[in-house]
């Protein structure tokens, strides 16, 4: 009788890799995060870019990367003046600039660390644009991940964009009173005190009553709660994620106990 | 069969005096009474005493008795009760779980939660929809509704957990006259056709003058006044109390004034 839930709500994804489980996608987002950040030299960001480009092709998404790619710029900016210019006992200076001594290994430290930060916004930004979030959810739910678990990741991941609205309209409120929050450093400084009172306060009193709402829709009711769709899934794709777990732990034991040295 | 309060008083964690004095009222099953009084005089309290969640879900201290058909809220667990009592309030995001990517999936969020069929799940998320007239909306997301569609997803999900009784603290703040006409048609049609018991606090006396069948006065957490809806609406006492009477009832007083007797249609 699963027939009988509206199609939109079934919504069955299709394309190359769209069309994957979302546990599936999940566990390659996972693997991809562990070895960008745990397999040493240039080897594991690269990996990871190569697999997430090719998985982006496929996917038909190569420009809404830009965005994700564009909100690592502070981080990656500030990743490559600290460790080219700062880089504790380097000593291959590049070129005098004053007091700054950049060096060609801090250079390359900052240029490995910058690219396995990409490479792991590009994997959550991989799982984001092919996943909505409330059918891995509702996958993970079938697999026995538990309500609360699933309500608080659930709901983590769609406050945000109501926090930053509220933020939004608490700051024309303030606006609108003749509080200056734009120009001058200094003065969006200042302006952010009179935002992060109501929007913390307001946020609170929002848990309180959203927890009330939760109690009167029997969310603490016991027992396993109702499925309503499920998402295709195979052998291959079951045999492809333990695959792909099994190697990345290899891969990341290996590459800590030094077996992995001819990586470049 | 009732919803009962009996000597209700309730006194919010930390605060020096209650919110809610010796509260007795009584809501029978098919009946919708309504709940008038000025901001700040425990018109909310009370339905979160009525709904079982004050103290249970956010402490403070309760003296009386509050019964959903004879048997005591406090020994209720909030499942239990979320399936005797529908509670709904003003602010409807915060009434929405912020979960789910549709408004069918987010009414279904409740039947979901009590782990009935599928069938049954569908059947109460489609009745509830159309009850409160948003079947269009069903594929929306319900964080980019507008205030008085939020509102009618609150009660639709609400409504889908088939409750014998329906606190509805404001339910048509945010809605258009419309709108406003819409749900009290519901509410007047749920009560009548499956007999559940409706508390409605409400501003909106002409809804109340419509779907009421009491109406009790609240005023500094107490019960200053009740009787048949229609009489206590047309009370001459009500501004003093912060209220504002219906538009019948001010256009009666007015025709009174001017010597001017109404069609009997009107009046």
């Amino acid at each position: 009788m699963t027939a009988s839930v509206p199609a939109f709500v079934l919504r069955p994804a299709s394309g190359a890799y769209r069309g994957l489980n979302p546990a599936t996608k999940l566990v390659i987002a996972l693997c991809e995060a562990v070895v960008a950040f745990g397999i040493r030299g240039w080897t594991g960001p690269i990996a990871v870019l190569a697999v997430v480009l090719v998985c982006g092709v496929a996917a038909r998404i190569g420009r809404a990367f830009i965005p994700f790619l564009l909100a690592t710029i502070p981080l990656t900016a500030s990743i490559l003046l600290v460790n080219t210019f700062l880089y504790p006992g380097a000593t291959d200076t590049i070129v005098v600039l004053g007091p700054l001594r950049p060096t060609w290994t801090g250079l390359e430290v900052a240029t490995q660390a910058t690219l396995r930060v990409v490479a792991f916004a590009m994997s959550v930004a991989l799982l984001g644009l092919t996943t909505p979030f409330d059918q891995l959810i509702a996958d993970l739910e079938r697999r026995g991940m538990g309500r609360r678990v699933a309500f608080v990741v659930g709901a983590t991941l769609r406050m945000v964009p109501r926090v930053a609205e509220r933020a939004r309209e608490i700051t024309d409120a303030q606006r609108a009173r003749g509080l200056d929050t734009q120009g001058r450093a200094w003065r969006r400084v200042r302006g952010v005190l009179p935002l992060a009172g109501p929007l913390v306060f307001g946020a609170l009193t929002d848990v309180e009553e959203q927890t009330m709402a939760l109690e009167a829709r029997g969310f603490s009711a016991p027992g396993g709660r109702t499925v309503l769709r499920t998402f295709p899934d195979s052998a291959a794709q079951r045999s492809l994620r333990w695959l792909l777990a099994a190697g990345t732990v290899l891969a990341l034991v290996a590459s800590i106990v030094g077996a992995l040295r001819f990586l470049p | 069969m009732s919803l009962r309060l009996a000597g209700a008083t309730y006194r919010y964690a930390g605060a020096g005096r209650p919110a809610l004095v010796a509260v007795d009222l009584e809501v029978a099953a098919g009946a919708v009474v309504g709940v008038v009084g000025a901001n700040e005089s425990g018109k909310t309290t009370l339905c979160l005493v009525a709904a079982g969640l004050a103290p249970a879900t956010i402490g403070g201290e309760l003296t009386g008795t509050v019964e959903v058909d004879e048997l005591h809220t406090s020994r209720q667990r909030p499942h239990e009760l979320a399936q005797r009592c529908g509670v709904l309030f003003q602010n409807p995001s915060t009434q929405l779980s912020g979960t789910t990517g549709s408004v069918w999936e987010e009414i279904g969020f409740g039947p979901r939660n009590l782990g009935l069929s599928v069938e049954e799940t569908v059947h109460r998320v489609d009745e509830a929809m159309r009850v409160v007239g948003i079947a269009a909306l069903a594929e929306r997301d319900p964080a980019r509704l507008s205030g008085g569609q939020a509102q009618l997803v609150a009660l639709a999900s609400v409504l889908a957990m088939h409750p014998r009784y329906l606190i509805l603290d404001e339910p048509t703040s945010q809605l258009d006259p419309g709108g406003t006409e819409l749900v009290g048609d519901a509410l007047a049609d749920l009560a009548q056709r499956t007999g559940a018991g409706v508390l409605l606090v409400e501003h909106k006396t002409d809804l109340l003058d419509r779907v009421a069948d009491r109406v009790v006065v609240l005023d500094a957490g107490r019960i200053v006044e009740r009787g048949e809806a229609r009489s206590l609406l047309g009370d001459a006492r009500l501004p003093g109390w912060g209220v504002d009477p219906p538009a019948r009832a001010r256009l009666e007083r007015a025709a009174d004034a001017a010597g001017v007797e109404l069609p009997e249609a009107v009046a």
